[in-house]
């Protein structure tokens, strides 16, 4: 921790800072393009821009690896798995048009409504306050406090791989239990068979059934390598 | 054994056979007659016993005590007292109980609730022995009340019919409406007297030397008039009798002829000093006893029903016992009281039977039935008998008893009776002479219009039973009889002479024979209507109970002549006897009707208040209560949408406010 | 660096998430908002790690395991979206209304589906 008075105040910005809220700005435009667009894919594809942000973000806070890790599991497999979920719900997509088209403001609207729900102004309400609460009282709290990213890496793996295999082993392994548990109720839950009342349903077509059960399972073999 | 004993057996034994006639009713059908008249049976005959071992000898008394009430002075005992009084009364109770049991085993021989019925009338009797023998108050007044409330569950026998209902409910309400007030004027002369026991207060009252008086005499006599009036059926209480003709004949015959109305005549006998302390009190009495003589004898004249005729013939019979009282004379009360209980319960057995051999109750339709008197002789002749005693005709027993009476009410109008206004004298002994009259006019259109005349044979019932016709001939002999005890009855008394004089006599009897000549007369241009007019409704049911005939004369009564009282009859000597007041006489002089706008009409309006108080008003409150939640309540379940995200918006909302709120209260204390 | 700029940018995102959750229809944009929320908070805890100076790295450590137990969270919730969409025929959430309160006999919850989910429910 360092006094307030040892760190320059807010008007004169250095470097890292900068670079900081420029990619902040950013990822916080790709979340809020996220939850607002009408086109579903479109949502998720913003949201690995965002996600690609906050690693970012990781890197510039010296945590080298949690970076990775995010760009590996996030990127490359969460949102990989919300694609194949919004393809398998057969979620509406909208027909593109351009910006001039006279049914353009029409296809806009319906778009809007199939995405949102109707309680869309009060959650607007909502979000809102709690950011202007939560801001204020963020600010209040640490306006004054420093960083110190320039002394030493934080979160390189090797000091993340020390820490994790000497202190946190016994949380690491029962979290590999808990994603066992999440793979095998993954695979019972999206298994065809199981909406006919235990018919064996799975034997008659059991290419689709292991296909949906197979998905969840190498994001979260992944989850245990990593 | 000793008397005692033997009188402490006398209530005990119908109460136990009312006791086991109800728990063995209906499991061993077989024993219900027995236990129905044996305990009576012997009752009586000890009864008899006593009577004659005790009859003029000194009163027998006997006392334990049965509780204290709080005062020491005041306990209330079993005690008994028996004089000569209650001897004789105790003995007429038993012969008519007997009689009327017996003569309902032929009645009711089917009828599906006869056990409880003779339970029920044992233990009327033993209510009835209790008030008899009993010399206190409040043992008496137990007595008193079981009495009313057999009497209503007598005359509600048959509750199938709408009469029978009401008429229970009125008899038990009327009655209760007087014993209220009789209740606080026991309780008022005990405190004053500082005894319950009869004997205690009349011994106190009679000698100057107790130290007891009464200091509000008028008030309590009036207040126990009141309850005396209620059962005794005296003016302006009296609604309830003829109502309660609507119950079974034996019925009528015990509790409304011979002993239940008798108690408030044997009361006031028995307290007759605490009523003669009090000028004001033998007034009152006076004047009701005169008012309900003549009122009863006209409206009698009037009635078609023949149970109805000899109700209010109750009535005013009942009112000459309380003229008697009025003149402060109970040997002779109690000489027509025995006398008329006799030939009244011979009347309405003897209408019993004739009932069911007419197959109806209405006088106009008997009276055009031929060959009445030969379908039934024995009920012919007894009635004659009875009849005549009613009438007053010498030497029959009401002759001797009604002379008395009117003896008694001479001797006080002349003023030689010590403490007796001569007013009251005076209104007895004419309303005496004038009711003479229109009771052998009753007397004689009954028995006209019951077994003369008329062209259509009578309707076959076959053989009555044997044991109805039996007791009516054990009657008739006291009917016929009694009278001529006049000279030793006074040893048993209190020593009165109850000899006829000789100018009451002749003008009684003198006004009996103009009254049933005019009648006779009236009947003879009247009756060649009766041919003209034919009216009837006959329920002939040859193999049933006496009893089905009856209940359906009653229930048809009313729809076939178009009242319950009276019938549009031309062939009626009453209505022209009676002239214009023969229409009011009919329904009894509309006391129903003032009773209904007076009381009946003000108390339904009361409860309409009530009930409207209850449902609006009350109500409201409570709907309110119950509304007020129940509007919360949909008003919650209107935020049940089902939609996840909306119940997570509130939930967010609603923790950003506490949020907030902490965040506010923190720098509000930091900042302090 | 200022703390403050972490801080803030993690609230807004977590907002944004608000947003997300409590706005969209469709069950998977909503997953989708979660995970913006989870991604809110790991970036709290790195920041605040590295403010600290943590010797046991618990920050770090922990943003690990919520990545792990979002991973495990994406894809149950997923099938179950899956498994609704078989059965109902949508994803939409706010059409998934079978708890609220029915306004009268008449407006009870379509029984068949009801029968097929939880016949779902019970083979798993």
């Amino acid at each position: 921790m360092t006094l307030a008075a040892a760190h320059p105040g807010f008007l004169s910005p250095t470097g890292v800072e900068i670079v900081f809220v420029l990619v902040g700005i950013a990822t916080l435009a790709a979340a809020v393009v996220t939850v607002t667009t009408s086109k579903l894919v479109h949502a998720a594809l913003w949201l690995v821009a965002a996600l690609g942000g906050i690693a970012v973000e990781y890197l510039l806070l010296t945590a080298e690896f949690i970076a990775w890790v995010q760009v590996l599991i996030y990127v490359g497999s969460v949102v990989v798995l919300l694609l194949f979920g919004l393809m398998l719900t057969k979620a509406p997509i909208v027909p593109t048009v351009p910006r001039g088209h006279p049914s353009y403001g029409a296809l806009r609207a319906e778009a809007r409504e199939a995405a949102d729900s109707g309680n869309r102004w009060p959650a607007l309400a909502v979000a809102l306050a709690a950011a202007a609460t939560l801001v204020t009282v963020v600010v209040d709290a640490f306006r004054s406090s420093w960083i110190d990213v320039d002394r030493s890496v934080q979160g390189s793996a090797g000091v993340t791989g020390e820490v994790l295999f000497q202190h946190w082993v016994l949380p690491f392994e029962a979290l590999s239990v808990l994603l066992l548990a999440a793979l095998v109720g993954a695979i019972i839950l999206s298994r065809k068979g199981g909406a006919d009342a235990g018919e064996p349903a799975q034997g008659t077509e059991p290419g689709q059934g292991a296909g949906q059960g197979e998905q969840p399972g190498p994001t979260a073999g992944r989850e245990e390598q990593g | 054994m000793t008397t005692t004993t033997l009188a402490v057996l006398v209530p005990l034994l119908p109460f136990l056979g009312a006791v086991a006639g109800l728990l063995l009713g209906r499991r061993a059908p077989g024993f219900v007659r027995p236990l129905a008249v044996l305990p009576t049976l012997l009752a009586t005959c000890l009864a008899g016993v006593i009577a004659f071992q005790h009859g003029e000898s000194d009163p027998l008394k006997a006392a334990t005590e049965l509780t204290p009430t709080g005062n020491a002075a005041l306990p209330v005992e079993l005690a008994l007292h028996i004089d000569g009084f209650a001897a004789l009364v105790l003995l007429l109770v038993g012969v008519v109980a007997c009689c009327v049991q017996l003569y309902s085993t032929g009645y009711l021989r089917e009828d599906r609730r006869y056990s409880s019925y003779a339970a029920l009338v044992s233990l009327f009797t033993s209510a009835m022995f209790l008030v008899v023998y009993s010399d206190d108050l409040i043992v008496l007044l137990v007595g008193w009340e079981i009495m009313g409330i057999c009497s209503y569950f007598l005359v509600g026998h048959y509750w199938e019919t709408r009469a029978a209902r009401d008429a229970s409910l009125k008899a038990f309400l009327v009655t209760k409406l007087g014993d209220v007030p009789f209740l606080i004027g026991i309780l008022a002369l005990a405190s004053e007297m500082g005894s319950f026991r009869i004997s205690t207060i009349t011994a106190r009252l009679g000698s100057s030397l107790s130290g007891f008086h009464l200091d509000n005499p008028t008030l309590i006599a009036l207040l126990l008039l009141a309850g005396v009036a209620g059962k005794s059926a005296l003016f302006p209480l009296h609604t309830w009798l003829p109502d309660a003709m609507a119950g079974p004949t034996p019925v009528s015959a015990l509790i409304h002829a011979a002993t239940m109305v008798a108690a408030g005549i044997y009361f006031v006998a028995r307290l007759l000093p605490v009523f003669a302390a009090s000028a004001a009190a033998l007034t009152v009495l006076a004047l009701m006893a005169a008012v309900t003589m003549v009122g009863s004898a006209l409206a009698a004249l009037a009635q078609d029903d023949i149970k109805r005729v000899l109700a209010y013939s109750t009535i005013g019979q009942l009112a000459y016992m309380a003229g008697a009282l009025a003149v402060a004379d109970r040997g002779a009360a109690v000489f027509h009281l025995v006398s008329h209980g006799a030939f009244k319960a011979l009347l309405f057995l003897g209408a019993g039977v004739l009932i069911h051999a007419a197959g109806t109750n209405s006088l106009a339709a008997m009276s055009r039935m031929r060959g009445l008197a030969q379908r039934a002789p024995d009920a012919y002749w007894t009635m004659t008998i009875a009849l005549l005693a009613l009438a007053a005709i010498p030497p029959f027993a009401g002759f001797f008893s009604k002379e008395a009476v009117l003896g008694a009410a001479e001797h006080a109008a002349l003023g030689d009776a010590h403490g007796v206004p001569v007013g009251a004298g005076w209104t007895v002994l004419i309303s005496g002479l004038a009711t003479a009259l229109l009771t052998a006019a009753y007397a004689a259109r009954l028995w006209l219009r019951a077994f003369h005349g008329g062209t259509q044979d009578a309707p076959d019932h076959g053989r009555e039973p044997a044991v109805m016709t039996t007791v009516l001939w054990v009657l008739a002999l006291p009917s016929l009889a009694f009278g001529i005890l006049y000279g030793v009855l006074p040893d048993w008394f209190d020593g009165h002479s109850l000899t006829p004089t000789l100018i009451t006599s002749v003008l009684a009897t003198g006004l009996a024979g103009v009254g049933g000549i005019m009648t006779y007369a009236t009947w003879r241009h009247t009756t060649v209507f009766a041919a003209r007019v034919p009216l009837g409704a006959v329920a002939a049911h040859p193999e049933r109970d006496p009893a089905v005939s009856e209940v359906e004369a009653i229930v048809s009564h009313e729809p076939a002549y178009g009242d319950r009282a009276g019938a549009p009859d031309p062939a009626d000597p009453g209505r022209l006897l009676l002239g214009p007041l023969y229409r009011h006489a009919a329904q009894g002089f509309h006391l129903d009707a003032v009773y209904t706008a007076l009381v009946v009409r003000p108390v339904q309006a009361a409860a309409r208040l009530v009930r409207f108080l209850d449902r609006t008003v009350v109500d409201t409150y409570v709907r309110g209560a119950g509304l007020g939640p129940r509007l919360l309540g949909s008003a919650v379940r209107r935020a049940q949408t089902g939609n996840a995200q909306t119940y997570l918006g509130a939930l967010l909302a609603g923790s950003l406010v506490l949020a907030v709120a902490a965040v506010l209260v923190a720098a509000g204390t930091g900042g302090a | 660096m200022h703390l403050a700029y972490p801080a803030v940018l993690a609230v807004l995102l977590f907002c944004v998430g608000i947003y997300g959750v409590l706005a969209r229809r469709n069950a998977i944009l909503v997953l989708i908002s979660v995970e913006l929320m989870l991604n809110a908070v790991n970036l709290n805890l790195v920041a605040f790690d590295v403010w600290l100076r943590d010797t046991l790295h618990t920050g770090q450590a922990l943003t690990l395991f919520i990545i792990a137990v979002a991973a495990a969270e994406i894809g149950i919730g997923l099938a179950i979206v899956l498994l609704v969409h078989r059965n109902r025929g949508t994803a939409d959430i706010d059409r998934l209304r079978d708890l609220r309160e029915p306004e009268g006999p008449d407006d009870e919850p379509e029984a068949p589906a009801e029968q097929g989910h939880s016949a779902g429910r019970q083979t798993a």
